[in-house]
């Protein structure tokens, strides 16, 4: 078995594709997720709320005026690449992200958040044990695509390892998970939902379902997100008809005897980028 | 000011707060003027077994944790406020009149608040909107790093909702005693399901 020796050309190329994708992520929000905000913003009927949509659609305008980042809470990055078959996987392709990340930190700039779990010492970089997570996918050309992940809306995230009986709870457990979060992951949200795989898999799968456009459901998905309006949590919990954008789902096989679900929250700034390294 | 309706005119305050904010209500529109003191989780435990680096009377506190590059505010949004439900009280108790920051506060804050202080709500995210409005001046306790540290920072008509006001009106509570009601309606659940 031969070890590929780390390639440093590839690495700079994936440093700087995933350091413009975090600028990219952070600055501006994808024309999906505007969309569905904007419309929210038109239908919304509280005024309170209406005042808290204005404030966010202003917010985003000044961003890209200012070229600063939406949200002071810049998240860790979440990444996903995908790798054409003639590239190893090796070594280069995660020292090339942890680089780029690194650099994003300096040049967007993005709020160093990253700390050890017990210690709570701050790396400064936005790397440390584990960080960044990459995730990697087979595919026809090399692209890297960041999702930064604030806490306050990962905070609130739940998993239930649901009896295989009780599938139509599942519309309860989502609703419930925002019930129990209230204005806390910065309300109107998305939701992504993982259903099946195992323990893991659910969780996985419900961070993936936030990197699904937001401006088109499915019957099942536009049922939980009709379950999660209901609620009328409303813009940062100060009520309102609008507590969740989207809700969009990702399913996999699972165990006779199991149905886990997931549900990884994202708040209404839902920062996604992709960029293609060009070789 | 973002489009839409805001409703009822916002009331102009200005640091030091003193009794005027006894006379807002929960729902209110406000704007915040003067000097604000950003404080997290870290800034809150060390101020608890230090003191409070600022002085407290009348004092805004802002549950943020700032984008700083080279001395400048790059951004400055809300933190999750539940976060410091139990380290609320001493600031409260040493005279700070306003608490800042997004998604409320539990019951004991609100206890806390009655008589003395209020929590005002900002919009969560909105960190390029908030910057727009304040001016760096100043650190306390910089070695627990950018996010942690108590930033000084000087506001001007930073727009606000009064989420707690200091006679129990709570929105947030309002808000989700009503999601509850309407989950248990949905879903044929007693009130016992949820915590």
């Amino acid at each position: 078995m031969m070890v590929n020796p780390a390639d440093p050309t590839l690495s700079s190329a994936l440093a700087d594709a995933t350091e413009r994708a975090l600028a990219e992520a952070e600055i501006r929000l994808p024309p999906d997720v505007l969309a569905a905000l904007r419309r929210a913003a038109a239908a919304e009927r509280d005024e309170i709320a209406r005042r808290e949509l204005g404030n966010i659609l202003e917010n985003i305008a000044l961003a890209e005026e200012r070229q600063v980042p939406i949200c002071q809470d810049t998240g860790v990055p979440v990444v996903y690449l995908t790798l054409p078959p003639d590239i190893p996987f090796s070594p280069a392709l995660f020292d090339g992200v942890r680089e780029g990340v690194r650099r994003a930190t300096a040049t967007t700039p993005l709020r160093p958040n990253v700390v050890d779990p017990l210690t709570r010492e701050n790396t400064g970089d936005n790397t440390g044990a584990g960080m960044p997570a990459v995730h990697v996918t087979p595919g026809e050309r090399l692209t890297v695509t960041v999702l930064p992940k604030g806490a306050g809306s990962e905070n609130v995230s739940r998993i239930g390892m649901l009896l295989p009986s009780q599938a139509k709870e599942i519309p309860r457990f989502v609703a419930e998970t925002m019930l129990l979060a209230g204005g806390k992951p910065c309300p109107p949200v998305i939701l992504g939902v993982g259903i099946g795989g195992t323990f893991d898999m659910a969780a996985a799968l419900a961070k993936e379902a936030l990197l699904l456009p937001v401006d088109t459901m499915d019957d099942y998905e536009q049922e939980l997100c009709d379950a999660v309006n209901a609620l009328g949590i409303g813009p940062m919990g100060l009520g309102g008809d609008t507590t969740a954008l989207s809700v969009k789902v990702k399913r996999a096989g699972c165990h006779t005897a199991s149905l886990p679900v997931a549900v990884n929250v994202q708040c209404w700034a839902c920062r996604r980028a992709t960029v293609e390294v060009k070789r | 000011m973002p489009a839409g309706d805001r409703g009822g005119e916002a009331v102009n305050l200005t640091t030091p707060l003193g009794d005027e904010v006894l006379d807002l209500r929960a729902g209110d529109t406000v704007t915040l003027s003067g000097t604000i003191y950003t404080a997290r989780d870290e800034a809150h435990l060390r101020m608890m077994e230090e003191g409070i680096p600022f002085d407290p009377e009348g004092a805004a506190v802002y549950h943020c944790g700032p984008v700083v590059q080279n001395g400048r505010l790059v951004v400055a949004g809300p933190t999750t406020s539940a976060r410091m439900n139990t380290l609320s009280g001493f600031l409260i108790d040493a005279g700070v009149r306003a608490l800042v920051g997004k998604g409320g506060m539990g019951p004991e804050v609100v206890e806390h608040l009655r008589g003395r202080a209020v929590y005002l709500a900002l919009t969560g995210g909105c960190a390029a909107l908030a910057a727009a409005h304040m001016r760096l001046s100043g650190v306390y306790f910089e070695d627990l790093g950018m996010a942690e540290a108590v930033w000084i920072i000087q506001i001007d008509h930073l727009p606000l909702t009064v989420g707690i006001d200091a006679h129990g009106g709570d929105l947030f509570r309002a808000v989700r005693e009503k999601a509850k009601t309407q989950f248990h309606q949905r879903f044929n659940t007693n009130q016992d399901t949820v915590s």
